[in-house]
Parts: C-alpha cells; structure tokens; sequence
C-alpha cells in the first residue's frame, strides 16, 4: 500500500506546485514588467517538470526548448522594444482590475466543484501498470493518425512567421 | 498520486491566468497571461493521456505549444506595430473602434 502512494513522487508535485502557483501569482502582480517575465521562466520549467512527473518526457523537453527557449526570449524582446524603462510602474492594471478577482474565484469554484465531484479519489495508474507512452508512441501518433493536422499546423507556423515578419517590418 | 492533484493545480493556473488577462492593461502582460492559461491546459491534456494510456493528449499538447508559439509570434508583432503607431501599448487606450 504504501509503494502506491508514491511518497516521492507526491512531494516533488508539492513542491512543484507551490513554486508555479507562487510564481503564477507573481506573472500577474508583479509591478515590473521584466520581473513577471521571469517569473513567467519559473512557472514554465515547473510546468516542465510536471510533465515529467506524468511520464511525458517529449513534452517536458518541448516545453524547455519552446517556451523557455524561444517564447522568453520573444516576451523580452517584446518588452524591451515597446518601453526602454526597466523598474517598477504602478500603471500595468486597469481602472477596474479587481473585477478580475470575483471573476477568477468564480470559475475556479465552478472547476473545483466539478474537478472533485467528478474524479474525488481516482488515482493515475501506477508506474508499474502505467502504459509509458515514449517518443516513438508520439511520433507514430502524429505521423499516421494526426498527418493532417500536423500539415495544418506547419501552414500554421509559415503563416504566423511571415505575417509577424510583415507587421513588424518598418517600410 | 490523484488525477486531481494535476487538474487543480492546472484549474489554479487558468483562474490566475484569467485574472491576469482581466486586470492586466500592458498588452505584454495580457499575452503572458494566455501563456499562463495555454500551461494549464497543457497539463490537464497530459494528465488525462497518463489516465487513458493513449498518446493523443501528448500529440495535442505539443500541437497546443506549436500554436502558442505562432500566437506569441504573431501577438508580439502586432504589439509592436501599435506601439510604433501610437507610443503606448496601453489597452484602454485603443478604443477607436468603439462607436
């Protein structure tokens, strides 16, 4: 009984958990711009991290190499294109900002109570009956059953880099 | 360990990303609220293909972090643009549109 509660597993999610919280919290209060940018690092590696924990190891490395890789940089060099001010400002939240935090608790009320009325004790398969999905299951799976919508996503990305190439270009 | 554990921790996320996306005025700060909310669902995909044992969710997670890739991309550039246009990237203060 006790090897199924994976004590180890439960306090790396813990931990994991309250770091993205935390940092998510900071992302959306932070009064410096570049700030939540990298507390916006901190919950995407955790976010990483997690992945792994679900034994989605492709994901997880996707995850660094995109997000913490490419969209970080993107963000800063957002930020540091459209205002050379780096340090505090008390002018990043609407007039009516508190709306947002009914509305928030709100819908995580709603989730909460569907998230726990619809799934209260089940457990994720153990790792010894767990079917391990590796990267060859996810290739097979994009590559023969998901082709279609991988082609759109290609046409996708051409789209996106050369409309942002379009924008963005002085002329 | 509970499936639950995975999808309030991604229900918290999303609830934060929201109130971002709400009270947030940069419009740098809105786009990394929607990274926040894109996470969230991310993890509930890879939850549940842990729970199912198919690889469908890790196929449209990594379809959902290729499209949030574009989508910063092409929000970036438009960012951009209105600051170029008008000196701020202020969202209440965009309201030509408005009749």
């Amino acid at each position: 009984m006790l090897a199924e509660t994976l004590v180890a597993q439960n306090i790396s999610f813990g931990i994991i958990a309250t770091v993205m919280v935390v940092g998510a919290i900071r992302v959306v209060t932070s009064k410096n711009v570049v700030h939540a940018a990298l507390w916006l690092v901190c919950v995407l590696a955790g976010a990483a991290a997690q992945y792994l924990l679900v034994y989605a190891e492709f994901v997880a490395i996707t995850q660094i190499l995109v997000y913490v890789g490419a969209v970080m940089v993107l963000f800063l060099f957002g930020v540091m294109l459209t205002r050379a001010r780096i340090g505090n400002e008390n002018d990043l939240n609407n007039k009516n900002w508190a709306l947002g935090i009914p509305v928030a608790l709100t819908m995580f009320a709603a989730m909460a109570i569907a998230l726990v009325g619809g799934f209260s004790d089940e457990k994720l398969p153990s790792p010894s009956t767990a079917v391990r999905i590796d990267t060859q299951a996810v290739s097979d799976a994009i590559f023969k059953p998901y082709l279609l919508p991988f082609w759109a996503l290609s046409f996708v990305l051409l789209v996106a880099v050369i409309g942002a190439i379009v924008l963005a270009r002085k002329d | 360990m509970l499936i639950n554990e995975f999808l309030l921790l991604g229900a918290v996320l999303f609830c934060i990303g929201i109130y971002g996306v709400i009270a947030r005025k940069n419009a740098v700060m809105v786009l990394m609220a929607i990274e926040l909310i894109l996470n969230a669902v991310n993890l509930n995909l890879l939850a549940f293909a842990l729970r199912n044992g198919s690889p469908d969710g890790h196929v449209f997670a990594l379809y959902v972090i290729a499209v949030a890739a574009a989508e910063v991309g092409v929000g970036l550039g438009l960012v951009l643009l209105i600051y170029r246009n008008k000196r701020t990237i202020a969202l209440d203060e965009l309201s030509e549109m408005k009749g």
